[in-house]
């Protein structure tokens, strides 16, 4: 199931410093969190760095210890931290997969920032960043590239040529949904099976 | 570390040495480009893993660009200077099947970099003829060569493209000398080829084009 947790790593509920307010991401308040089902919070369960936490703040999360699988459409900027297999579309968003992530699947973004591990083909339109000690096996179809030293790649690169204006994307017609949304639902990502 | 800018991070030579930073002149790295001039998406097989340099340079060109790092690989198979046997048949298909594993014809150009020095000789043999297969014909191989054959260590280099005809070199510690070529023994190497050009240089590192 999407949200199994690792058997080896129990989860820890997060408790945040007394001293500090509480995340925006451990405790998501932006409207699309709460639009989102309310079944199961995909947040991280465990302590992140600060860091992290800021460079994580607005966008849906999946914490370390969560596993899915099967496909994700996302229409906000995701991160995640856990493992993933199937296929991940954001295709106006930002997809970052954090140090701890491990995505087995294929990927479309608007931009995508690897610090862990992907294995599969990644589609990036306007960009995507391979950062120290990140892993990518796949062939990479993106506007732009940045890869740090210390970063491993395997594949291939295709430079496409950015889309032009933004206003000339056709935007698809929202659509009635015909049957109810699915249960794994979460913070404006869409997990199907 | 041979390659186009190999990782560093991940896998290299000479531990805590400090990196040399040298830039030079590369008249074989310049016909090599010349010779797919006015092409344009080609595909070119860089085995010394991904850099920005290079991912640019190719990018810039048109062309798409596969990236292997090879030394990495022929370190997972074989371990840190070669210390599983590289004459082990199963161990040898394995390597082939991780770094070089491309439909026949597959490349209009590879940039070995140094990775052929690496390799004993029947890894050698192998990797050659691999190559040889996925190389479309009349494409071009760029390769370097240590020009002393009687060094017992070599430095390590990181190669990144900064214009058509000049590169940086990062060495990054020594390794041991697994197998240094006259240019008979390249010849010998490269007989299956259609030519083989050497490029004289007043560095160490001798350049070589082969013609597939």
């Amino acid at each position: 199931m999407w949200n199994k947790r690792r058997d080896e790593e129990p989860p820890k509920p997060y408790v945040p410093p007394p001293s500090h307010p509480p995340s925006p991401v451990a405790v998501p308040s932006a409207p699309s969190f709460t639009e989102s089902k309310k079944e199961a919070a995909p947040v991280s369960s465990t302590p992140i760095a600060r860091s992290d936490m800021d460079a994580r703040s607005g966008m849906a999360s999946i914490g370390k210890a969560v596993k899915i699988v099967g496909q994700i459409f996302s229409k906000e900027d995701l991160y995640v931290d856990g493992d993933l297999e199937g296929t991940v579309e954001l295709l106006e968003h930002k997809l970052t997969v954090g140090p701890n992530g491990n995505i087995h699947a294929g990927v479309k973004a608007r931009e995508v920032v690897a610090l862990g591990t992907i294995q599969g083909n990644v589609e990036a339109a306007d960009r995507i960043e391979i950062r120290k000690d990140a892993r990518l096996v796949g062939d990479i179809r993106t506007a732009r590239i940045l890869i740090e030293d210390g970063a491993y790649f395997k594949g291939s690169i295709d430079i496409i040529k950015p889309e032009p204006a933004r206003a000339a994307v056709k935007l698809p017609q929202p659509v009635a949904p015909a049957a109810p949304p699915p249960a794994a639902a979460i913070a404006g990502a869409e997990v199907k099976r | 570390m041979p390659g186009g800018g190999s990782p560093p991070g991940r896998f290299r030579h000479g531990g805590d040495e400090p990196e040399v930073v040298t830039t030079r002149r590369s008249r074989a790295l310049e016909e090599f480009f010349l010779d797919i001039r006015g092409q344009s998406g080609l595909t070119i097989l860089d085995l010394g893993g991904a850099s920005q340099e290079n991912v640019n340079f190719i990018t810039n060109l048109g062309h798409r660009l596969y990236s292997e790092n090879f030394l990495q690989i022929l370190h997972e198979t074989f371990g840190d200077e070669g210390t599983v046997d590289h004459s082990n048949p199963g161990q040898i298909e394995f390597f082939l099947r991780q770094a070089l594993d491309y439909p026949e014809g597959h490349f209009d150009g590879v940039l070995l970099w140094d990775s052929l020095e690496y390799l004993a000789p029947a890894l050698l043999r192998a990797v050659v003829a691999r190559v040889h297969k996925i190389a479309r014909q009349k494409s071009q191989m760029l390769a370097f060569f240590e020009s002393d054959d009687k060094l017992e260590r070599v430095p390590c280099y990181t190669f990144r493209i900064l214009e058509l005809s000049s590169l940086q070199l990062t060495q990054h510690g020594t390794r041991p000398a697994v197998q240094l070529f006259n240019n008979r023994g390249l010849e010998k190497l490269f007989a299956d080829f259609q030519s083989v050009k050497f490029f004289l240089t007043r560095e160490r590192l001798r350049e070589v084009l082969v013609r597939v």
